[in-house]
């Protein structure tokens, strides 16, 4: 083999300037025609075992295919008729062209912690500062360095072989035909420890939904992926963290979980019903000197009239907003518009625990999750 | 860098050749290059080219695959390019037993490459010609600037799939020669041809009836010849190359675009044989030859990740090897031909073998003449989609979920044929470029029952329209009704019309 005509990579650097291209495109400073293209995947994939899609930004250009009305797709594995193998994707993603490698794997299992990472990653969020001196220290020692000596117990076989290899193969002294590595003295590697300060801080999350007539499947849909990730970046930031779930038409109740992505009902909206109940919540419960406490309450802003708009700014003046780290609220846009309750809000009342942000659609997930999470409360 | 081999890579593929020959594998040499990560990602991402036109869809691919390796999520196990000869890349940091997998198994690719029909057409010296375009859009970018080339790219590659996939094998379109000015030609003729007859057998031997409707027949033929094109072409970037208002270096750009398409076609055409054949010989490779004992949970581990199969999902490396072995074991045990599928007794057909053996030169065979569409047509049997628990799955609206719907060997053969033929694209024509007499073009999308994607369709008018300059109207069906979509430049319309 030569190689030499083929191995001119004088190239090798352009696709950084190919990637640059991109990123103005995402970032919209170029080519706005495309942006509404840019499909980020769906955020979750499943929630069983925590399975995740990583956010990678992609954008689709619109070619003539199927929608994914009536398509059939041929699939393996065990399930009878009927069984759902999975929640909607991409359209037309079923039929496949094949002119790329098959490498469109985005999904993978992570753990909670990994995926917070990834998150804060993602949206450069700073860390959480858990408020107040409450932030108790304990120490706890971890094994996570390497020393050159220790108790044979804690030898790291891996390092100590790595040291000899490197040693063989700077000596000279290794063939690959008889890969025999011993270590001698010098090559001995042991696990070791540190000691860690270890900050104990708890937080409860209290969800609020508006769960009105106007408040759609989609809706929900968009509150669901929202609050997984606002769950994942919390939790991420403390020990023991509680859930608790409010639900509210023109009354509010306290829900499970379950319940609370679910129900369904017809009424009107008295978004006051909630904080009350919220501020409640959080009186009964949840001291503001032992507790970080977060609310975050999801509407389309259609809440009624006769003063109620009032009764929410004093609420939240007088008992919410004193106890917590912060109040988000989002405002989903639904079929019948988005209503004026974002403006309201930003008129009446000015605090920084109070973070206001609208969701018009899933691709405003993320940039209304750096809304709520971008200041490190 | 690429690095050279190393000495004892050198060895490795000396040996991994060997037995590929021993086996009967019959190939382009191959040239195996060492990348590092970045390397490989950046490679991967121009779809194994070192060369490829300045553009963001690459720099997209790159984006996703190195963030895909830095997360641990992915790795490509291996990249093999059809070309004489072939180029094939190595992860430097991959351990030697995966070296030896990715060798037995691009040694699978290259024999495919150059033993089945359907890339009997393609360019060999694709590398060569891939950076030739990428060196002429570099001019245009020079030329013209880069927003305006990379604006006309994007048209383009929303246009790419619309070529005649089928073109290559066949010859479609009548050489214009002679034919056109020779009256007696059959397309010239205006009457229709009388037999000499007595005049008293003229009734019998040229009847009146037979006569009108052939002078008629005629008469429609030469109206369809009239029609520009005469004959609903499926090719539509070959039509727009040829006809359409534009400067040349963008008449340029759409032939680029159009050859590219039409040289990973048969890659399209043949994702399940290839992906299975190359998979079927890495495993008789490694396990019958080149697997050294302490390598073996390490090969299980990397092949099991090659075929496993993500719930719902069909794994084309997974089908395609499955479907080999299936082949070579009926041929072996004579499982095929008229006696058995006349046999419906379960425990006869379990037990059956006539010793007929011929496995092995059968799926050899069957790499050389088949392509996607034909190997399941033919191979696919209600016994191998009972084995591997096959089914078919439609999108349920009111769950927003996809759901199993099938179990049954008809409906699951009908969905992968249907998703294959045409690479489960929309069948779509163009069907008049000079509507109305005014220039105008109409596209005809066949119908088969599955609507198309009506955001898309309405934004893929307009890229139609910058290329065409005049309106651009699309037949299609919508909810069931055939309607045709247009758009004239400045705003979209929709219309019913009558059947096609």
């Amino acid at each position: 083999m030569t190689g030499d005509s083929f191995s001119s990579f004088s190239s090798i650097r352009r696709i950084e300037r190919d990637k640059k291209r991109f990123d103005a495109i995402i970032r919209g400073r170029i080519k706005k025609e495309l942006r509404k293209h840019i499909t980020r995947g769906e955020l979750i994939g499943k929630r069983g075992g925590e399975i995740v899609s990583i956010p990678i930004p992609q954008i689709e250009l619109p070619q003539l295919k199927y929608g994914r009305k009536r398509l059939v797709g041929v699939g393996q594995g065990e399930g009878a008729e009927g069984t759902p193998i999975g929640v909607g994707e991409a359209e037309g993603g079923a039929g496949g062209a094949g002119d790329q490698p098959a490498h469109h794997l985005r999904e993978v299992e992570l753990s909670i912690q990994e995926l917070a990472e990834l998150l804060g990653e993602e949206l450069e969020l700073p860390r959480i500062e858990p408020r107040g001196n409450r932030t108790l220290k304990s120490r706890r020692s971890r094994y996570k360095t390497i020393r050159s000596t220790g108790p044979e117990t804690l030898r790291s076989f891996r390092r100590t072989y790595r040291e000899a290899l490197k040693r063989q193969i700077a000596s000279g002294t290794y063939d690959y035909r008889y890969p025999m590595v011993s270590p001698v003295r010098e090559d001995m590697r042991y696990r070791s420890w540190k000691e860690e300060p270890e900050p104990v801080a708890n937080a409860v999350i209290i969800y609020m939904m508006d769960v009105s007539g106007s408040m759609g499947h989609e809706q929900k849909e968009i509150v669901r992926i929202e609050s997984f990730w606002i769950d994942t970046w919390i939790r991420a930031h403390y020990h023991g963290i509680a859930n608790r779930y409010i639900v509210h038409d023109a009354v509010a109740h306290e829900v499970d979980r379950e319940t609370f992505y679910t129900t369904r009902e017809a009424g009107g909206t008295r978004i006051s019903s909630a904080y009350e109940l919220g501020a409640k919540v959080i009186a009964g419960e949840y001291d503001p000197e032992e507790w970080n406490i977060y609310c975050f309450h999801f509407s389309d802003g259609d809440n009624w009239g006769g003063g109620d708009d009032e009764k929410c700014f004093e609420l939240l003046i007088e008992r919410l907003l004193p106890s917590v780290n912060l109040f988000g609220y989002g405002q989903v846009e639904s079929r019948y518009g988005s209503g004026h309750f974002l403006e309201a809000l930003g008129e009446h009342i000015e605090d920084e625990r109070l973070v206001v942000s609208q969701i018009p659609d899933h691709e405003a997930i993320l940039d209304s999750i750096k809304d709520f999470l971008g200041k490190g409360r | 860098m690429p690095q050279q081999l190393t000495p004892q890579l050198k060895d490795l593929q000396s040996e991994i050749e060997g037995y590929a020959r021993e086996y009967g594998l019959d190939f382009f040499d191959v040239v195996f290059e060492v990348l590092d990560w970045e390397e490989i990602n950046e490679v991967a991402a121009y779809g194994g080219y070192p060369a490829r036109y300045p553009y963001w869809r690459f720099g997209m691919e790159y984006y996703a695959l190195s963030r895909g390796y830095a997360y641990g999520l992915q790795k490509i196990y291996e990249m093999v390019i059809n070309n004489d000869p072939c180029y094939a890349y190595l992860l430097a940091a991959n351990p030697i037993v995966d070296q030896k997998l990715v060798m037995a198994h691009v040694y699978g690719h290259a024999d495919f490459f150059r033993n089945n029909y359907s890339f009997a057409h393609t360019n060999r010296r694709m590398v060569d010609e891939m950076a030739n375009h990428a060196a002429r859009i570099r001019r245009y970018v020079e030329a013209y600037g880069e927003d305006e080339v990379e604006r006309f790219l994007d048209i383009c590659l929303s246009l790419e799939n619309l070529i005649d996939y089928n073109a290559p094998y066949i010859r479609r379109r009548r050489r214009e020669d002679a034919g056109d000015i020779d009256p007696d030609h059959p397309a010239r003729r205006r009457q229709p041809r009388r037999l000499a007859a007595k005049e008293y057998m003229e009734e019998y031997i040229n009847p009146r009836g037979v006569l009108e409707s052939e002078a008629q027949r005629l008469q429609e033929e030469r109206k369809q010849e009239e029609k520009f094109p005469p004959r609903p072409e499926k090719d539509v970037l070959l039509f727009l190359l040829e006809h359409a208002p534009i400067p040349n270096w963008q008449r340029d750009i759409v032939g680029i675009i159009r050859e590219e398409a039409y040289y990973f076609a048969p890659q399209g055409r043949t994702k399940i044989m290839n992906e299975g054949w190359a998979s079927y010989w890495h495993s008789r490779i490694m396990t019958e030859r080149a697997l050294a004992d302490p390598e073996l949970i390490d090969y299980a581990d990397h092949h099991s990740g090659t075929v496993a199969t993500q719930p719902g999902r069909l794994n084309p490396y997974k089908l395609g090897l499955e479907l080999y072995r299936d082949i070579e074991e009926r041929w072996d045990k004579g499982r095929h031909g008229p006696e058995w599928e006349a046999c419906n007794d379960f425990e006869v057909r379990k037990s059956w073998d006539t010793g007929a053996g011929g496995g092995r030169e059968k799926i050899f065979q069957v790499r050389a003449l088949y392509h996607d569409v034909t190997f399941i047509d033919e191979f696919l049997t209600p016994e191998f989609c009972h084995k591997h628990r096959l089914f078919t799955y439609e999108y349920n609206e009111s769950t927003n979920e996809y759901e199993i719907s099938s179990r049954s060997f008809e409906e699951i053969k009908r969905g992968l044929l249907f998703q294959l033929t045409n690479f489960g694209q929309p069948w779509v024509y163009v069907r008049d470029g000079n509507h109305m007499n005014r220039g105008e073009l109409v596209l005809w999308h066949r119908y088969e029952g599955i609507p198309l994607r009506l955001d898309y369709a309405r934004e893929v008018l307009e890229n139609l329209h910058t290329i065409w300059k005049r309106p651009v109207h699309l037949e299609t069906y919508d909810d069931d009704r055939p309607a045709v979509m247009s758009y004239d430049g400045s705003e979209h319309t929709a219309q019913e019309r009558s059947e096609d």
